[in-house]
């Protein structure tokens, strides 16, 4: 086998790839993890909790941490054990042949750049955008999906947050920091987020909620001005001013490379097998939001990485020659 | 030897960008931001394999907020490359090496 085999390869490096990559380097079966190329939304090295701030429910953490930097320590605990790291983006895979084939760069050479034994897919989920006109044009003129790193450009000014899950809520608080006004725009008459967020959010002097309504398009020559609002029970529109406006929808999994490879499930998450890793290709196991659409946390992506870690150990275990 | 990457503040900003002899790519970052982090290792790379071709520059918005202001940085990573003494290219979000350097191939 060439220097391009590796008995292991991990493709993404949030919680759930970073604890697989420290499980499988305490196996000793020198993983390699293909971590993604930097973006800004949710797509990256790192994944999500690159975009976050304070994470208070990762446990053994009581005064909180840092996304980036817990995110940071994975990382170096899972090099300590020998893990290799490549900052690169896979852009395709063959799982059908064995080794598995993995390229990146251009999808089109004749030979993958790795092959593996087994294959540990971790490549998360990423921000859902509104897709509705002047979103592309505006984004990163008012309009962004990252409110740590965006927040403090909107000091004092009126900004809203379109969502009403944990992330928007989050976000909105955070961005009180900065903004005169947050408005929290929902589809919904009432949020998904966790009593704990709500309750913080509605003590806010500075959040105010506008129920039932959607955004239809973002106004704005040079940068973000207006949105137009539809009201999801009336159909009513109007037009609401500010300066920024941050999208926090939700996320969708990151499954472009498995299309027609592994089985999918009919909201776009991989399958696995209950109580396992295992996806319908043998030596090929996912985990974390790639296969997980209901908890979506990171000490559960991190838990998932861990099975799929000792998955992966058990199967290299009997089909290795 | 890795090439230096001058930190640039209110007061230098000005004298550095005119002076300079070949473009200069502007990196708005702040300690707090994540993508900002991400691509730092990246910039350092680029001003080391492109010394003499393009010159490497930070502003840190939390010291300089004016300069932020002055150039309608609303999001950080944002790349400003500056010819000539003017704005020629501007990059908004952290992004990878190859993409980085594609969009920089008009100057090196």
């Amino acid at each position: 086998m060439s220097d391009s085999h590796q008995t292991v390869v991990i493709i993404g490096s949030g919680p759930a790839g970073l604890t697989a990559a420290i499980y499988t380097a305490r196996a000793e079966l020198n993983p390699l993890v293909i971590e993604g190329e930097p973006s800004s939304t949710g797509d990256q090295p790192g994944g999500q909790l690159m975009l976050t701030t304070e994470v208070e429910n990762f446990p053994g953490f009581p005064e909180g941490i840092l996304g980036p930097q817990l995110m940071a320590d994975m990382k170096a605990q899972a090099e300590k054990f020998g893990a290799t790291f490549l900052t690169r983006k896979v852009t395709k895979v063959d799982l059908t042949t064995k080794p598995f084939e993995i390229w990146i760069g251009n999808p089109d050479e004749n030979s993958p750049a790795h092959t593996a034994d087994a294959v540990i897919i971790s490549t998360g989920a990423q921000s859902v955008m509104l897709e509705v006109e002047g979103e592309k044009r505006l984004l990163g003129h008012g309009l962004s999906t990252c409110a740590t790193c965006d927040g403090f450009f909107f000091k004092d000014k009126k900004i809203a947050v379109v969502g009403g899950g944990d992330s928007a809520i989050e976000e909105a608080t955070f961005l009180t920091k900065f903004a005169s006004e947050v408005t929290v725009i929902h589809r919904r008459d009432e949020l998904r987020a966790s009593k704990i967020m709500q309750k913080r959010a509605h003590e806010n002097p500075k959040i105010n909620f506008l129920w039932d309504s959607e955004v239809t398009e973002i106004l704005g020559s040079n940068s973000v001005e207006a949105v137009k609002i539809r009201n999801t029970k009336t159909l009513e529109e109007t037009e609401l001013d500010l300066e920024g406006i941050f999208i926090a929808i939700g996320h969708k999994p990151n499954t472009s490379l498995f299309i027609d490879k592994l089985s999918i499930d009919n909201l776009g998450y991989i399958k696995t097998e209950p109580q396992s890793t295992k996806t319908n290709i043998e030596g090929v196991f996912a985990c974390g939001d790639i296969q997980d659409h209901k908890y979506r946390q990171a000490i559960t992506a991190a838990g998932s990485g861990c099975m799929a870690a000792i998955d992966a150990e058990d199967w290299l275990e009997n089909h290795q020659s | 030897m890795s090439v230096a990457i001058t930190n640039l503040s209110t007061e230098n900003f000005d004298s550095e960008i005119n002076s300079a002899n070949q473009p200069i790519l502007v990196d708005f970052w702040a300690e707090w931001c994540g993508p900002c982090k991400m691509i730092a290792p990246i910039l350092e790379e680029i001003a080391d394999e492109q010394e003499g071709v393009i010159k490497i520059a930070k502003v840190d918005v939390d010291n300089a907020p004016e300069l932020a202001q002055k150039f309608e940085i609303m999001s950080i990573p944002t790349l400003i490359v500056f010819n000539n003494g003017e704005p020629a290219k501007r990059l908004v979000g952290a992004q990878g090496k190859h993409q980085l350097l594609d969009a920089l191939s008009e100057f090196i």
